[in-house]
């Protein structure tokens, strides 16, 4: 299939914004019937080089380029008005985020329909029948029905498969997909990626791009690897996944937390000053897994009766939906968190993973049922009650920027958190600021600045140097990593297990990553639709999965997520 | 097809290496001073009366209240800038000196239209549902009036003067802030930013002083500028229909009244005071708008 002309060839393509290079010297081909998958971490130019391929750059960009032959005709100096007449018929493009790509206020079927009547003469009925065919080509069930629905009716999954039909409906040479599943769930990421697999038999060529090498592992046949704005790695996809050449795409690769067991780093490990100048990380094997040091963790194995720090029993939380129904966010649920432990939460969006952490973390009181924190009343009491216990339950969040109060910088914002205590001495501040900042691996320089002009990395950090100000037991970790590249996950998993051993810290671990929850967890709780349909200790649960579910989104992971 | 072409002056991303054109980095240069003019043009006109409401007599020696019959009705020149009025004061002394009471106003009318929206805007985003139900209430019944009718009510209960037309506009202006300040609490509350001060440990009255207030203040400081220039014209509308400072008083409102009778003989009675009220309103809200633009997020 791959012997034809290729649909789509880049010689050393330049694209800067400003005088700044975005992408320097790229250069690759697709053929017909062959997915070229761009893999790169946010900023690597990966989506500037998808887009200038279609003339979509952007204002202010200046592209250079060699040689850009797309679907067989040579696009270097195409008008934005021929470039419409190449995109959605010969070119298809399927972005990240489905719901701002279609329009809001009509039907899924006008939508696809308009990608055909512009670039052809079908008629009406004809038209129709095609838009049904495109429907059920994606995998939406009923299309009838669909078509007759707007964007706003369907789920994400949904959308994303309406999308693929509207890319599609011209029968594309070459499709261009841009994070096509990343803001989807894993059952649901799997299965739509399935599906743009399958329209390469058509004959297609593919260029996928994605953060991930997981995700594209099981749909392309070659992967570029891009840092920077350069390919630093090309080549068949067995070839750059078991034996990569480059530094860079072994360090992706290490940092990928499937298969690697409990506290075995994931970054390179001279990145933070926390590991070099403090005491040396203790580094446990897999082997004594469990022998976590801190005092804590000795107590919690020496015996059964040991008193878990987090417990819940029953927990049930409805909230009110428009008209007469209630949605069931949460619904008799149980967990017990043992100190110097991690107890991971995994489930998809909408399972009652976040509900559940508000829960513990007393911001909002369960309908039935009640948590108990080392042992004593925690949801029962009110807020009076519970505010001068809060200093033993610490929180980080999914977005940290949007926790911070803009108006503080970063030493400010540090203060603001120690300043809880009445005891403090003030003047100790400064002090304890900069060993938090320490313990992070986070620069002292950084406390004069705006959170807003840190990295999202070092915003996570910073996150959790404030969560860890009062000096917390407990921390509640709501889809930590969910919004970091992979090296920069890597690194914050590797500061959690770190923190963990060094200050005894229990972990309530929420994540919709099965191989993010499979190497922080000790034990987890599979939840889905606001009820733990499985619970256990982690290898048991990922290895010999109980409950039908659990086994359907350990097999939606990419195999590379399963730890191969 | 081609007559769904948007007539937009399409910039060719894919450019071949030989056409490529740099942008000129002069015409950037240029556009960034030209983008600050309207600024720099109002802070200066803000500045000149805020100078001649704390120090009138720098810029106007001459005392806006020495009549001189024989010099009535002089029209602008050498002797009196902006001319003089029907007892032969000088018009441009009297704007001066006028500017104290007119800024005064203003300002004192946007701080107690501020205070008083802060705490109907606290009590209904903070206070719950029954109370925010009531002041919401209160709140649409004063939008359901007129502004101008309402200040007239007041001081037609209250009586005409001064201290009334500054509570008078006060009031007037509450309605608008208290609504926008409870917007931003309500926004606040529920945001993860409190959240994370409750897990800290926080009472509801220090997540309100340190984190709500502060930050739902900012962009309605911003407003308040704007509110500035239109407390200024609504308490020299009143002011002109005579119930604000009595008349010879140099207050801009008044003058603009008192030259009314004289348009046609002498413009420039009303012209000038009429040119600093419009000149400090539209400075006062340039300035707001681009520190709109440039504030926090």
């Amino acid at each position: 299939m791959s012997a034809g002309e290729p649909v789509l060839r880049v010689e050393n393509l330049n694209v800067s914004f400003g005088g700044r290079n975005v992408v320097s010297g790229v250069s690759f081909t697709v053929h017909p019937g062959e997915c070229l998958a761009l893999v790169g971490e946010s900023g690597s130019g990966k989506s500037v080089t998808a887009r200038s391929l279609i003339g979509l750059a952007g204002p202010g960009s200046l592209v250079q380029v060699e040689t850009l032959d797309v679907a067989g005709r040579d696009a270097r100096n195409v008008s934005q008005r021929s470039w419409r007449a190449i995109r959605g018929k010969h070119v298809g493009l399927i972005l990240q985020d489905a719901l701002t790509s279609l329009d809001p206020l009509r039907k899924i079927g006008k939508e696809i329909d308009d990608a055909l009547r512009i670039h052809s003469g079908l008629s009406g009925a004809q038209r129709a029948a095609r838009v049904m065919e495109l429907l059920d080509t994606v995998g939406l069930d009923d299309p009838i029905r669909r078509a007759a629905q707007r964007s706003g009716e369907l789920s994400g999954g949904m959308r994303q498969r309406a999308l693929i039909a509207s890319a599609i409906a011209w029968d594309p040479q070459l499709v261009i997909a841009d994070e096509p599943t990343t803001a989807l769930d894993a059952t649901i990421a799997a299965s739509v990626m399935a599906r743009l697999g399958e329209l390469r038999q058509t004959g297609s060529g593919m260029l996928l791009i994605s953060h991930d090498l997981a995700t594209v592992a099981n749909v392309a046949d070659s992967i570029a690897v891009m840092q920077a704005g350069r390919i630093v790695e090309r080549g068949p996809k067995e070839q750059v996944l078991n034996d990569p050449q480059h530094p860079y795409t072994r360090a992706l690769l290490a940092a990928v937390p499937a298969g690697k067991p409990r506290f075995t780093r994931l970054s390179p490990a001279v990145d933070t000053p926390a590991t070099s100048s403090h005491q040396p990380a203790k580094i446990v094997s897999a082997q004594s897994e469990l022998a976590s040091p801190g005092e804590v963790a000795a107590q919690g194995e020496a015996a059964d009766v040991v008193l878990p720090v987090l417990s819940a029993r029953g927990l049930c939380k409805s909230f009110p939906l428009a008209g007469k129904a209630n949605f069931r966010a949460v619904h008799s649920v149980d967990f017990e968190l043992l100190p110097g432990r991690t107890l991971g939460v995994v489930g998809e969006s909408g399972s009652g993973k976040t509900t559940t952490a508000r829960i513990a973390l007393g911001l909002i009181k369960p309908d039935a049922g009640d948590v108990r924190l080392f042992g004593e009343p925690w949801s029962a009491v009110p807020e009076s009650g519970r505010r001068s216990r809060r200093s033993s339950l610490g929180a980080i969040y999914q977005d940290p920027l949007s926790s911070f109060d803009p108006r503080l910088s970063t030493g400010s914002l540090l203060a603001d958190a120690l300043s809880s205590g009445a005891t403090r001495n003030p003047r100790s501040h400064s002090k304890r600021i900069n060993e938090l900042l320490e313990m992070v691996g986070l620069e002292q320089d950084v406390a004069a600045r705006n959170p807003a002009r840190l990295s999202g990395g070092q915003r996570q950090r910073l996150a959790i140097a404030r969560a860890l100000a009062p000096d917390p037991r407990v921390l509640i970790c709501d889809e930590p990593v969910s919004a970091l590249d992979v090296s920069i996950q890597a690194q914050v998993l590797d500061l959690l297990d770190e923190l963990q051993q060094r200050l005894g810290l229990s972990y309530l671990f929420i994540s919709h990553d099965l191989s993010v929850i499979r190497h922080m967890s000790d034990d987890v709780l599979v939840m889905r639709s606001g009820e733990v349909v499985e619970s256990g200790a982690t290898e048991a649960v990922f290895t010999a999965p109980q409950h039908q579910y659990t086994r359907e989104l350990l097999a939606a992971a990419p195999p590379l997520l399963r730890g191969r | 097809m081609s007559i769904l072409e948007p007539a937009l002056p399409s910039v060719d991303p894919v450019l071949n290496p030989h056409t490529a054109r740099k942008a000129r980095p002069g015409g950037t240069f240029a556009r960034q001073i030209a983008a600050h003019i309207p600024w720099v043009v109002s802070t200066a006109v803000l500045l000149f009366f805020v100078l001649a409401a704390i120090a009138p007599n720098l810029l106007a020696p001459v005392d806006p209240l020495a009549i001189n019959p024989s010099e009535a009705f002089s029209a602008p020149g050498a002797g009196h800038l902006l001319g003089t009025d029907e007892s032969g004061r000088d018009i441009y002394s009297r704007i001066v000196h006028g500017s104290r009471a007119s800024l005064l106003i203003g300002a004192a009318a946007t701080g107690i239209g501020l205070s008083l929206a802060l705490v109907l805007g606290t009590i209904a985003g903070f206070g719950g549902r029954w109370l925010d139900f009531g002041v919401g209430r209160i709140l649409e019944v004063l939008f359901a009036l007129p502004g101008l009718l309402l200040a007239l009510v007041f001081i037609a209960l209250a009586g005409p003067g001064v201290a009334t037309t500054v509570i008078a506009v006060g009031l007037t202006t509450a309605p608008g802030y208290a609504r926008m300040i409870r917007a931003q609490i309500i926004a606040l509350r529920t945001s993860p930013m409190v959240e994370a001060a409750t897990v800290l440990g926080r009472s509801r009255t220090r997540i309100l002083t340190t984190h709500i207030l502060p930050n739902a203040l900012a962009p309605i400081a911003v407003l308040a500028t704007l509110g500035l220039g239109q407390a200024i014209l609504w308490a020299a509308s009143l002011s002109f229909l005579g119930l604000g400072a009595p008349p010879p008083a140099p207050e801009w409102g008044t003058m603009l009244s008192a030259g009314r009778t004289y348009l046609v003989l002498a413009w420039w009675m009303t012209l000038f005071p009429g040119l600093a009220i419009v000149l400090v309103a539209a400075a006062a809200t340039v300035l707001s708008r681009s520190l709109k633009s440039r504030g926090p997020r």
